[in-house]
């Protein structure tokens, strides 16, 4: 198969055409402006749709519109406009609509900056909008990964109506790696029956809806989404363990963070240390069985992330106080060397 | 017997929940008429606003989406461009439409999104209470102007027709009153003819009905459509704003 030196944004936008992407609507954001770019000259030629929106508000809401209307759709975005696109997700998820989100995360709070960023953990993995919700949220390490898991967040998103996120960062977005766009075999999905696509003869109206005045029947939407949950929980999780066999030291980290800190690892193993990567591929659910296959032999953990630490905290949850976790951060596009964090390895050994 | 009167075809067979006097009952019904003259129900999707019509997918027998305060011509975007042969409506109340949701209208009329687009116009928000709305006329008194809107505070009234008539987008912009039977076959007229509109592709339609609210103007519902056709109009003339060039479609 040929390999093919791409962009991230850009292998992104044509992973999620070959995925079968039919519709994408967005609004121009640093640093993720090639996907739309690279969307606004394919899609017209490849029999999709393309839409620059008013607003990242209107981009989401016509994403529900369309993903209502039984399309395979996609908005991409970067922090402070996934900020604005919080309340139609919260729509989304309450009307189970699939539908496939971007975030090739920038620093912040706030306007921030335009340098890579971790910091929309929180907001990603517990919702963002208002209501008990989740979406999915997977975390690629590289460009070819990024291709790989468009496919899979359009299947998902099918599979279980539910919105998908892309949680990416600008190095990610920006960097040039050699990508095979692999040929895979549709996967078998549920038919859209629920889709407003006009009656057509169908005997009831479909109604796309989140509205529930009696709090009984709210209730009863709200249990029925947990039920769901629950089984993505259970089936969905995914990780990777690198240099794990025999660790007693573990570092965890996702997304590009997970490439710098392999080579600090690898840098500590020259030294004899025995320590090992794990490294979230999906951020909700989170991994927490990584850690249950670890935990019998771990002395300790250290948290590798661009963020003042957020997923240090589902890493806590998993550790469940059986082993201490410490935490190693860089922000506002500020990225750790693999020096650095072989550093902090060391001293995660002098501490335990 | 001979039947004179039955409910329209693309109406469902359920209660009200509109307060009596309400315009939006037969606002539905006039959509539905036309919806049924057209033929046009099992291709057609609505989307329902917040505010009183929220629960516009209870009434209108055709495939409807309930969207996020005022991204109705958003969502009704999303469901054109993914399906441009299929109807597609949005039914909008002034909070709607004219406050929350201003940005996305402008858009929709200025990229000439090929849907139609209701607007219900009772200078009031309704179901949240009564309070002071975009088209709300100055001196009126609601929840949040209880001393009447002063512009010096609360600023002016927003002719959304004449605001959309700058855009080079939209094919047909109209505005009526439903006071009397005259205004409401008119208006039925210029809804069947936004929907030709778009049935022709000829892009973005909006018919605006100024509509009474007895229940948070706090008048009788006979009083309320006085008010509508002595102070309402005054401020917002009935009129078609524009249309499509080459007259009929």
């Amino acid at each position: 198969m040929e390999k093919i030196l791409m962009k991230g944004n850009e292998a992104l936008a044509e992973a999620a055409i070959r995925a079968g992407c039919q519709c994408f609507f967005g609004y121009p954001i640093t640093p993720q402006s090639e996907l739309p770019a690279y969307l606004a000259r394919e899609m017209p030629k490849r029999g999709g749709v393309f839409l620059q929106a008013e607003s990242e508000v209107a981009a989401i809401n016509i994403v529900y519109g369309a993903a209502g209307a039984g399309a395979r759709v996609m908005t991409s975005s970067s922090s402070p406009g996934i900020s604005l696109k919080q309340e139609g997700i919260s729509y989304l998820c309450g009307a189970e609509l699939p539908c496939v989100i971007v975030n090739i995360m920038r620093g912040g709070p706030g306007l921030g900056d335009i340098q890579p960023a971790q910091s929309d953990y929180f907001q990603a993995t517990r919702g963002g909008g208002h209501g008990d919700y989740r979406t999915i949220v997977l975390a690629p390490a590289s460009v070819q990964e990024l291709v790989d898991l468009v496919y899979d967040a359009f299947d998902l998103a099918d599979m279980y109506r539910n919105p998908v996120l892309i949680l990416g960062d600008g190095i990610l977005g920006q960097m040039m790696e050699p990508v095979v766009f692999k040929e895979r075999p549709a996967r078998e999905l549920p038919p859209k029956t629920w889709a407003t696509t006009g009656k057509m003869g169908r005997q009831k109206p479909n109604v796309i809806n989140s509205l529930y005045l009696d709090p009984v029947q709210l209730e009863e939407h709200n249990r029925k989404l947990q039920r769901k949950y629950q089984e993505i929980e259970e089936k969905e999780a995914r990780w990777e363990i690198l240099n794990g066999d025999d660790a007693e030291y573990f570092v965890v980290a996702y997304g590009i963070c997970a490439r710098i800190a392999h080579a600090a690892v690898e840098m500590a193993r020259q030294e004899g240390i025995k320590v090992g990567l794990i490294r979230p591929i999906t951020l909700w659910p989170y991994p927490k069985k990584a850690f249950e296959e670890v935990l019998s032999r771990a002395k300790a953990f250290l948290t590798v992330e661009l963020s003042c630490g957020q997923m240090v905290e589902d890493v806590k949850l998993s550790v469940d106080g059986r082993a201490p976790v410490y935490f190693y951060g860089r922000t506002g596009g500020m990225v750790p060397t693999a020096e650095e964090i072989f550093r902090e390895i060391t001293k995660m050994r002098g501490h335990s | 017997m001979k039947l004179v009167f039955e409910r329209p075809k693309s109406l469902q067979l359920t209660k009200t929940h509109y307060c009596p006097g309400c315009g939006h009952g037969t606002i539905h019904r006039l959509v539905a008429e036309v919806m049924d003259e057209l033929n046009i129900k099992e291709k057609t999707i609505g989307v329902a606003p917040v505010g009183c019509a929220v629960l516009a997918y209870n009434y209108f027998d055709c495939d409807m989406q309930q969207a996020a305060h005022g991204r109705a011509p958003a969502v009704a975007t999303g469901i054109k461009r993914a399906l441009p042969d299929r109807v597609v409506f949005t039914y909008q109340g002034d909070g709607d439409l004219a406050a929350i949701g201003t940005a996305e209208i402008i858009h929709a009329a200025a990229r000439s999104e090929n849907i139609t687009v209701v607007f219900v116009n009772n200078a009031i928000y309704g179901m949240t209470g009564g309070q002071m709305a975009p088209t709300t006329l100055i001196g009126q008194r609601t929840e949040t102007s209880p001393y009447g809107r002063d512009p010096k505070l609360a600023g002016y009234p927003i002719r959304v027709c004449e605001m959309l008539a700058t855009l080079d987008g939209p094919s047909f912009l109209a505005r009526v009153e439903l006071t009397d039977v005259k205004n409401i076959n008119r208006a039925k007229s210029y809804l069947k003819k936004a929907f030709e509109i778009q049935l022709a592709g000829k892009g973005f339609s909006l018919v605006e009905i100024l509509s009474p609210c007895p229940t948070n103007w706090g008048m009788r519902p006979v009083d309320a459509v006085d008010w509508v056709r002595k102070e309402m109009v005054k401020v917002f003339p009935p009129g078609v704003f524009k249309e499509p060039k080459e007259g009929n479609v």
